[in-house]
C-alpha cells in the first residue's frame, strides 16, 4: 500500500499530550485537496490511511467522524496510538464487510494501483461511500512515457519510487484508463482534478488527451451508478 | 516426583483486601435457575469523579481475580495486571476509577461452587448452577448499579475478560463508552473447547475429586487441577516463546537421567506452574468457569448472525490480537472487526507482533501499552474527561 510515511507527525485529534499538531500546510498537497472536498461533520473512511495524517487533519479541523484502514501494522499501530480509529485490513478483502452507504465519503488515495482487484475495489468504494474520492498516479504522464520511450526502463518517479522488482504498484493505469473503467462500471465521475508534477491542480477534461499527458496524478470524485 | 503438595484451598477470610457486596435478589441465570442470594467480591483503584464518568471495568481471565494491581492475598505474587494499572499507568489510577470483580463461579470471594449452599449447609460442589459469560456480566452490571455507575467509560479485558467485554457491548451497549477486547473471540473455538475438556477430565479423573464433593471429604484434587493448569499453560505460550525461554536445556543436571524426573527445564517450569496454581484455585471453579467459556458464542445467541449481536449505538472499540496467539488467533479478532464494520461501529483493530503467545496481554509488551494509552487518551478526550481529579 502506498507509503505515506513522508507525511509529518500526527497532530492527531485527540492528541497524545505533548505531540505537535500538524499544521495544515504540512499535509501533503493531494491530501489537502481531498480534505477540501470533505464536508465538516461527515463520516469518512480513508482506505490505505498510512500514518493517519489525513484522518487526524479531518478530525481536528472539520469534526469529521474519521475512520481508517491500513495494511501495514506499523501504520495502524501509529494511528491507534494517536487516538485515531483505524483497523488493520486491505482494500481487496476488507471492504465487503461494510454495509452500503456506511460512509459519506470513502477515500482511496495513492493506493488503487497497489490493489489486486482495482475494479472490485472501485465498485466497493462507491457502494460503501455515498461518494468516493480516488487519487492515483497517472501512468500516462509525459515524463513516464518519455522515460519508457527514451531510457527503455520502467519509470521511477517521486510518486512511483520503487524499482519494478520490489514495487507494491501492480496495477498502474493512466487517467484515460481510469475513466474507461468508471464508464464500464457505470460509475459517475462527479468531479476530476488533475495535478501537475508540483502537485498544483489544473483544470482539464479528464477525457481529453492533454490531461492524460500533463497530469502526474488525478483526483476523482465518484458516486454510485451513473444515471445518465 | 510428586507434582503438588498443596493444602486445601483457604477459605476467604476477613483479612483479604477489597470489598464485597451481597445481592439479596436472585439473579435469573441462562440455565433457568434463579440464583441467590450471592456475593460479589471486588476491588477498586483510583477515585470515581463527581460526574461518575471515569469508571473502567476490568474483566479478568479464566484464572484471574479481582487483585489486578496488588499482591495476591494467598500467593503474595504481584497482581496480574500490575504492568497496566497504577498512577500514570495505561490504566491510570489518577485519572480513572477502576473496578475489578471476581467472576460468578470464581473462588476469590464471589460466590462459587466451594461456597456454602444455604439449602444444604454444605458446599455447593456440582449442585452449583452452570453459569455463562452472560451471567458473569449480569452480576457485574448489578455491582455497577450498586456503585451508582450508569455508564462505564471503558470495559477492558483479555482472553475470557475479552469475552465479557464483548458481552457487555452486546447486552448493555448504552452503558459502555469504549470497549477493549484483547486476545479474545466472539465464540470459543472447537480446539479451545477440546483443551478445556482435557483439563476438566484431568480434575475429574483425580480420585481426590470425590465426585466433586472433595471439600466435604476433606480432600483436594490438586494433582488433577495441576495437570489441567499445565496443559492449559502450554496453550498460553507459543512454540517460539517456549524455545526462547527453555530450549532443550536440562534442569540442574548435566545429562538426561533415563527416567521420568523433570530432566528438562520446560518440565520443571510446568510442574511449578501447576503446583503454585492449586494453592490459589478451586478445582470445581475451574470446571465451571471453563464451561462458561465453552458455551460462549455471541452469534448463536442472535440467530447465528454476529453483527446482530451488536445492536444499538455501539461503544468505540479497540480490538487487539497478538501474532503468536494460537489459542485466540488474529482471525478471531478479524471476524469480530468485520461484524462490527457491518454495523458501522467505530472500531480500531491492532495486531501486535510478538512471540509471547496468548499470554502477551499479561506481559511487558510496549506496543500493547502504547496502543491502549493512545486509544484510552483519545476516548477520554471524546468523553470530556480531564486528567486529574482533586
Amino acid at each position: 500500500m502506498a507509503d505515506r510515511s513522508a507525511a509529518l507527525p500526527l497532530g492527531a485529534t485527540p492528541a497524545v499530550p505533548g505531540a505537535p499538531a500538524a499544521p495544515e500546510e504540512r499535509l501533503r498537497r493531494d491530501l489537502r485537496l481531498i480534505a477540501e472536498m470533505i464536508e465538516p461533520e461527515s463520516r469518512v473512511l480513508d482506505i490505505g490511511c498510512g500514518d493517519g495524517a489525513l484522518l487526524a487533519y479531518l478530525a481536528r479541523e472539520k469534526g469529521v467522524d474519521a475512520r481508517g484502514m491500513e495494511l501495514s501494522q506499523s501504520g495502524v499501530n501509529a494511528c491507534v496510538r494517536h487516538g485515531l480509529s483505524v483497523i488493520q485490513g486491505d482494500a481487496d478483502h476488507d471492504l465487503d464487510a461494510f454495509p452500503a452507504g456506511a460512509f459519506d465519503v470513502a477515500v482511496l488515495s495513492q493506493t488503487l494501483q497497489a490493489t489486486r482487484r482495482p475494479r472490485h475495489v472501485v465498485e466497493e468504494l462507491v457502494r460503501i461511500g455515498k461518494r468516493a474520492i480516488v487519487s492515483f498516479p497517472n501512468f500516462g504522464f509525459w515524463r513516464i512515457r518519455l522515460g519508457l520511450l527514451w531510457r527503455g526502463r520502467m519509470p521511477v518517479s517521486e510518486l512511483l519510487n520503487n524499482s519494478w522488482y520490489d514495487t507494491p504498484n501492480i496495477h498502474l493505469c493512466t487517467i484515460r484508463d481510469f475513466v474507461v473503467l468508471c464508464d464500464a462500471l457505470g460509475t459517475k465521475i462527479e468531479r476530476s482534478i488533475t495535478l501537475d508534477r508540483h502537485g498544483r491542480p489544473f483544470s482539464l477534461d479528464p477525457r481529453g488527451g492533454l490531461a492524460n499527458l500533463l497530469a502526474e496524478q488525478g483526483v476523482f470524485v465518484l458516486s454510485g451508478k451513473s444515471r445518465d | 516426583m510428586s507434582i503438588v503438595t498443596a493444602p486445601l484451598l483457604k477459605r476467604p477470610g476477613k483479612e483479604w483486601p477489597g470489598h464485597s457486596l451481597v445481592m439479596r435478589e436472585p439473579l435469573r441465570l441462562d440455565c433457568g435457575v434463579d440464583f441467590g442470594p450471592f456475593t460479589i467480591a471486588y476491588q477498586t483503584y483510583g477515585k470515581l469523579n463527581p460526574e461518575r464518568s471515569n469508571a473502567i471495568l476490568i474483566c479478568h481471565a479464566l484464572t484471574g481475580d479481582q487483585y489486578a494491581a496488588e499482591p495476591h492475598p494467598i500467593t503474595g505474587s504481584a497482581g496480574w495486571w500490575t504492568t497496566m494499572v497504577g498512577p500514570g499507568g495505561v490504566l491510570d489510577t489518577e485519572r480513572y476509577f477502576l473496578v475489578c470483580a471476581n467472576v460468578l463461579g470464581g473462588c476469590m470471594g464471589t460466590t462459587g461452587p466451594k461456597d456454602i449452599n444455604p439449602a444444604t449447609g454444605e458446599p455447593w460442589a456440582l449442585d452449583f448452577p452452570v453459569i455463562t459469560i452472560h451471567d458473569m456480566v449480569r452480576a457485574q452490571k448489578l455491582l455497577l448499579e450498586h456503585l451508582g455507575i450508569d455508564t462505564l467509560f471503558a470495559v477492558i479485558g483479555g482472553s475470557m475478560g475479552a469475552m465479557q467485554v464483548l458481552q457487555w457491548a452486546s447486552s448493555y451497549p448504552e452503558s459502555v463508552f469504549a470497549a477493549v477486547p484483547i486476545a479474545g473471540s466472539a465464540r470459543h473455538s472447537a480446539q479451545n473447547i477440546a483443551f478445556h475438556e482435557v483439563g476438566r477430565q484431568a480434575i475429574i479423573a483425580d480420585p481426590e475429586w470425590c465426585g466433586g464433593r472433595y471439600l466435604n471429604a476433606g480432600r483436594n484434587p490438586s494433582r488433577g487441577l495441576a495437570v489441567a493448569r499445565m496443559a492449559a499453560h502450554i496453550t498460553y505460550l507459543s512454540e517460539a516463546a517456549l524455545h526462547r525461554k527453555f530450549g532443550r536445556n536440562l534442569q540442574d543436571r548435566k545429562a538426561v537421567t533415563y527416567g521420568f524426573d523433570a530432566d528438562f527445564q520446560v518440565e520443571s517450569y510446568l510442574r511449578h506452574q501447576g503446583s503454585t496454581f492449586v494453592d490459589r484455585f478451586d478445582a470445581n471453579s475451574y470446571l465451571y468457569i471453563t464451561r462458561a467459556m465453552d458455551y460462549f458464542d455471541l452469534a448463536a445467541e442472535h440467530g447465528g448472525s454476529l453483527p446482530a449481536a451488536f445492536p444499538g449505538k455501539q461503544p468505540r472499540f479497540c480490538i487487539i490480537s497478538f501474532t503468536s496467539d494460537w489459542l485466540f488467533p488474529t482471525s478471531e479478532s478479524r471476524a469480530l472487526v468485520h461484524a462490527l464494520n457491518a454495523v458501522a461501529a467505530n472500531v480500531s483493530f491492532v495486531e501486535i507482533e510478538t512471540d509471547k503467545g496468548h499470554d502477551a496481554f499479561l506481559l511487558h509488551e510496549p506496543e500493547l501499552f502504547a496502543t491502549l494509552r493512545g486509544f484510552l487518551t483519545g476516548s477520554a478526550e471524546q468523553r470530556g474527561l480531564t486528567r486529574f481529579w482533586s
